[in-house]
């Protein structure tokens, strides 16, 4: 048999009908993640044509979007933004019930972001589909699953046929070697590759993540990575399962339990491109030349590093990009002043990263001009995080801690700023608007986004971290 | 879903490269659980200035874009999001084809799905309509090619079911739903192998 890449032996295990010239390939899907702002047209749509969901169990549902993080007040009630954002969760709460389906909502101990309570429930496995509706469902590729977003229509097909019409993606494998230094992460790295291949660089691939310096990543710094390969374009990113993954699965509430998860980890083992794998595109990464990282313009792409200098933009787009931010190329980035920080979202709201911004912040206090905002990424997650005594770290350098949800990320639950504030924020995109009409975005990893939270303009991390974190 | 097979329509120009699902129909906006009534949003805080008024300055806003249905966009064009509220919002607005050198793959297939036109042109082709706002196209979806005033033709490729469905108007969930049986003995094969 030729040699077959991971996406290639993923994709050949999933096949219901192979594609034609004229047709797509059927593509079957093992796990749908729903939430609350792209499903509801979907089931509508099942309901209009007296459809059913045709495997209930391989639905996982929650919210994340909609959801106030504020704590409800002592009646319970939540503080929406808006009666429709109110409705559409309640919708989803009705969607679950009559159609069957699985869903950790405001009672559920494991309600949270959905690309974070995937892994977390160990729902998400390697050699997984994937889907949900959702750009961000990249993250789980992280876990050697192909794992991607979908539309509206795409959820209503994969709810009433547990299969979507697919052209098989191309291979991109981006291998990266060598040691990242102090005060240098996952994000970082993801910057750093999305700033090297370009906003576009991924459209109508996926990227396989490989080589050294992933191999020696945790989960959730994969996760990192995997969550951002939408921001270079490509629909998902993939690492092949290891010791590292099988460790992270073994007990989880979904994972497969006792010999049968030692039967599941003697087939994930077999998920690796083979060596002479032929990929359509490569690049090459050299992780020791990594500095922390951060953007300074309206999209993922236009990376810098904190000790460069703001590059000249190149087109009318990048001038138009420097306007709206207010910053000027030839400038260093770091001393700019900032107004909000926020700690969150699918790409750094795990307890990983909420303890390594608690390690920058411990005895330290938020500069007087910045709000700070820190939203774990799943109920669990806030536990956790509680039993270790991060929320007191937080608050008592004067962060907000919240309720989990996706918040300011999108900022569709009204977690927004003002007009021309600067936030530096551990999501994903840095879109104009994106978190506020004329509201400035800087994506940084959570190192960074507590040192500038200290300092109260943008700055490197590196003064701040404990010799422990070194 | 209608047919599509024709389309003849004045442009209009976006240049701008890498505009974002977040810039044609910001997040706030997608609390709604309808499909419908989402054309008030599209590209809303370019289109509407901060007291809520129009922004006259905005290409879509101008006379001579009223009522074009073609939309010229810069380079990697729905790039971000999986909402398919962007191409609703389009649709909604009144856009029934957008033209670019590149178009993000999320975005893309969520149009095509709607009957919103996703077509990609090569760089040459595109900057002459980036530089020719408001002229008259005749898109051909069958033949793949669009005519210019002067007679001259782009051809384009869109993926052959794509280019089926939107010709035949053809039911995706209904084709997927005609393969219960082979999605049947997938799923049966599967169970015994494990």
């Amino acid at each position: 048999m030729m040699a077959r890449t991971l996406l290639d032996k993923i994709w050949d295990a999933h096949q219901v009908c192979a594609e034609t010239e004229s047709t797509p390939a059927i593509l079957y899907v093992d796990l749908h993640l729903v939430h609350e702002v792209t499903s509801p047209q979907a089931f509508s749509e099942l309901r209009a044509r007296g459809l059913n969901v045709r495997r209930p169990e391989r639905v996982l549902a929650t919210f994340d979007h909609s959801t106030p993080t504020l704590s409800p007040d002592a009646q319970g009630k939540r503080a929406y933004v808006t009666a429709e954002a109110e409705a559409q969760v309640a919708q989803l709460e009705t969607n679950a019930r009559e159609f069957g389906v699985e869903l950790h909502g405001w009672g559920s101990a494991h309600r949270g972001i959905v690309h974070v309570i995937g892994p977390e429930l160990g729902a998400t496995q390697p050699g997984m589909t994937i889907v949900c509706g959702d750009s961000h469902t990249s993250t789980h590729g992280a876990f050697g699953a192909l794992a991607f977003g979908i539309g509206t229509t795409e959820v209503g097909h994969v709810l009433a046929a547990q299969c979507l019409l697919q052209r098989k993606p191309k291979s991109f494998a981006i291998t990266v070697s060598g040691k990242m230094q102090r005060g240098v992460t996952a994000k970082d790295l993801v910057l750093h590759i999305i700033g090297t291949i370009g906003v576009n660089g991924g459209t109508g691939h996926v990227l396989e993540y490989r080589g050294s310096t992933i191999e020696a990543l945790s989960m959730e710094e994969r996760m990192t990575v995997c969550n951002m390969s939408i921001e270079a374009g490509a629909r998902a990113g993939l690492i092949a399962p290891d010791a590292t993954t099988f460790a992270y699965l073994r007990n989880r509430p979904r994972a497969p339990q006792g010999t049968a998860f030692e039967k599941a980890v003697a087939q994930w083992s077999m998920l690796t491109s083979d060596a002479d794998a032929h990929f359509d595109r490569e690049v090459q990464i050299d992780a020791a030349k990594i500095r922390p990282s951060v953007t300074y313009g309206t999209h993922p792409g236009m990376v810098t590093t904190l000790d460069a200098l703001v590059p000249a933009a190149t087109n009318a787009q990048e001038r138009r990009a420097l306007a709206y931010m207010h910053i000027e190329s030839g400038k260093p980035l770091a001393g700019t002043p900032v107004d909000i920080v926020f700690l969150g979202s699918c790409t750094n709201s795990r307890l990983s990263d909420l303890r390594a911004a608690a390690d920058v912040l411990r005895g330290r206090h938020i500069a007087a001009r910045v709000r700070m905002l820190v939203v774990p990424g799943s109920e669990q997650i806030k536990r956790d995080a509680e039993l270790e005594g991060l929320h007191e770290i937080f608050r008592g350098a004067g962060a907000e801690w919240r309720e989990a949800g996706c918040s300011m990320c999108l900022g569709m639950n009204g977690d927004i700023g003002q007009p021309g504030q600067l936030v530096v924020s551990t999501s994903n995109r840095n879109f104009e608007g994106r978190q506020g009409p004329g509201v400035r975005t800087v994506l940084a990893s959570p190192l960074v986004a507590a040192a500038s939270a200290i300092a109260g303009y943008i700055c490197d991390p590196r003064e701040f971290l404990s010799e422990a974190a070194a | 879903m209608n047919p599509f097979t024709h389309l003849r329509s004045r442009s209009v120009v976006l240049a701008h490269e890498n505009i974002d699902t977040d810039r044609i129909i910001p997040a706030r906006f997608l609390t709604t659980t309808e499909r419908t009534g989402l054309g008030k949003s599209l590209f809303h805080d370019w289109r509407y200035r901060a007291d809520g008024s129009p922004d006259p300055d905005f290409a879509l806003n101008k006379p001579q874009a009223q009522g074009c249905e073609i939309l010229i966009a810069g380079r990697n064009f729905g790039c971000g999001s999986s909402r398919e509220h962007a191409p609703w919002a389009l649709l909604d607005f009144g856009v029934r084809a957008v033209l670019s050198s590149e178009i993000a793959d999320i975005f893309r297939g969520n149009a095509l799905k709607n009957g919103l036109l996703a077509i990609v042109l090569s760089e040459g082709e595109h900057l002459y309509l980036v530089r020719h706002p408001g002229i008259e196209l005749a898109i051909d979806v069958a033949q793949g090619f669009i005519e210019l005033p002067d007679g001259g033709r782009f051809s384009f490729e869109l993926e052959p079911f794509a280019r089926h469905c939107l010709l035949s108007g053809v039911d995706q969930l209904g084709f997927l739903l005609q393969h219960e049986r082979e999605i049947g003995a997938f799923e049966s094969a599967r169970m015994e192998a494990a």
